[in-house]
């Protein structure tokens, strides 16, 4: 495979030579990906809190449909914003459509529910165990919130990390409400998708090593925190 | 500094439990008064422990009453240790302080009770450890110098010894010898006779649910009025 070793070589000397348009689209990628992922966690992990602590009519109901929210297409929540920022939609005045913002709109709707049903989870397992005491101490509902979220934090790790990943990893919800624009939209996933398709495997494969060392090293990174974690103090 | 308002006596009146249509407590009623040290006595599945839970407050009576004096649940004035202690994933002075925090104490009055209660447990070089990961002795004394640091009125204790071994039961004891002499009203469920002798004043003893006596604790193991009293103090089995 000559060819697929050439191109291997030329994407890391692409990566090396820190190439300009490569760098544009790595760091436009991280913009859209974090900015997300922070607006996610903002109303994801008190909306688990809440769900995971409170018992209210309809409880189940918000649980099954965050679980299945997980699983959102990304292709469909893009056309769904699309509509939604098009010129003819309820938001069309605000212009957004094709913008980093529309990106991060449609990342936002896919990550939260996964931010929110995960971290549920780990709140709910947390709160059978404090309740009690959390009582005892006449904690008001906010106090146990907030304890609660402070203690569960190196379990919520692993919840973020799901959350960066679903948003690293996606094209489809991007690619439709951002357009691909070179030097406006394009990330890269959606770089990664168009230049494969037009041939340049070269770009793609740099995209797609930075791609994966991304993702590796922000798992690695986790990993050492809730393992050292554990270590030090059984604290997960 | 002012001193809050007392909340005993406690009256408790005819209060019953029931979950899942099966009665757990019937008819409860006793006074809780301050000074003597309550223990509450009997077999497993008496209904001691959730006596302690309906008086402080975690679980809602089905019939009856629960009331302190001056009204309401003054539930940041009575404190409850568990049997297996509830620690939270922080260092054993965190474990403390945050509690304190959230009786809304400052900062300045949070890190002087909190040294005030670690010595008191003898647990003042442990303080920066991970409070899980201390040893089953010094996790309780860590939940009785987290209650110690409250300050409450009233000390609701479920079993604190009965996953001890006797070296830490003894630390436990003298702790709750420490209550009592600062005047804190102990009420405490064990099925443990000899420590029920070495610090009960006055006994409530509870079988299948129902309050069967309550008096004096010399009284009770003299010479117990009921069969049941009588059997439970010679070792018999109750069921």
């Amino acid at each position: 495979m000559p060819e697929f070793a050439a191109a291997v070589a030329a994407a890391l000397e692409l990566i090396v030579t820190l190439d300009g348009d490569l760098l544009a689209i790595i760091l436009l990628s991280l913009k859209v990906n974090l900015t997300a992922l922070a607006l996610s966690l903002v109303v994801g992990l008190p909306l688990g809190a809440i769900v995971g602590l409170y018992d209210f009519p309809g409880r189940r109901l918000v649980i099954v449909v965050l679980n299945a929210l997980m699983g959102l297409p990304p292709v469909v929540v893009g056309l769904i914003v699309y509509l939604l920022l098009s010129r003819s939609g309820p938001f069309g005045v605000l212009g957004l459509l094709f913008t980093p913002t529309a990106m991060i709109i449609a990342q936002v709707i896919l990550v939260t529910p996964i931010i929110a049903a995960l971290s549920r989870q780990v709140i709910a397992d947390l709160w059978a165990e404090y309740c009690e005491q959390l009582r005892s101490f006449g904690a008001t509902s906010w106090q146990s919130m907030t304890t609660l979220l402070w203690d569960a934090r190196f379990s919520l790790v692993t919840t973020i990390l799901a959350g960066f990943g679903r948003a690293s990893a996606e094209v489809g919800a991007v690619m439709i409400v951002g357009g691909n624009i070179d030097h406006v939209t394009r990330i890269m996933t959606t770089a990664i998708a168009l230049e494969t398709s037009k041939g340049n495997l070269t770009l793609a494969l740099g995209l797609g090593i930075v791609l994966l060392l991304i993702t590796l090293t922000v798992n690695a990174a986790a990993y050492a925190v809730r393992e050292g974690a554990a270590r030090r103090a059984a604290l997960v | 500094m002012r001193s809050p308002p007392p909340i005993l006596p406690l009256e408790v009146r005819e209060l019953c439990y029931s979950a899942n249509g099966v009665d757990l407590l019937h008819d409860i009623s006793v006074s809780f008064s301050a000074g003597p040290v309550t223990i509450i006595l009997g077999p497993n599945g008496a209904g001691k422990s959730l006596l302690l839970r309906l008086c402080h407050g975690l679980l809602e009576p089905t019939g009856g009453t629960v009331r302190w004096r001056g009204g309401g649940n003054p539930v940041r004035r009575h404190a409850m240790v568990f049997q297996r202690p509830v620690l939270l994933r922080r260092a054993v002075a965190a474990n403390i302080s945050h509690a304190l925090k959230l009786h809304g104490l400052n900062r300045h009055d949070r890190r002087q009770r909190t040294q005030a209660a670690l010595a008191q447990a003898g647990l003042t070089d442990l303080a920066q450890r991970q409070a899980r990961l201390l040893s089953g002795g010094e996790q309780q004394r860590l939940a009785f110098a987290r209650a110690w640091a409250l300050s409450p009125q009233v000390l609701f204790l479920d079993e604190p010894t009965a996953s001890l071994d006797p070296a830490a039961t003894r630390a436990i004891e003298s702790m709750i010898e420490g209550f009592r002499t600062i005047g804190t009203k102990i009420v405490m469920t064990t099925h443990d006779l000899g420590q029920a002798r070495r610090l009960a004043d006055e006994v409530l003893f509870l079988n299948q649910g129902r309050l069967v006596e309550n008096g004096p604790a010399d009284r009770f193991f003299a010479g117990p009025r009921s069969e049941q009293g009588r059997a439970f103090i010679a070792g018999d089995l109750l069921w």
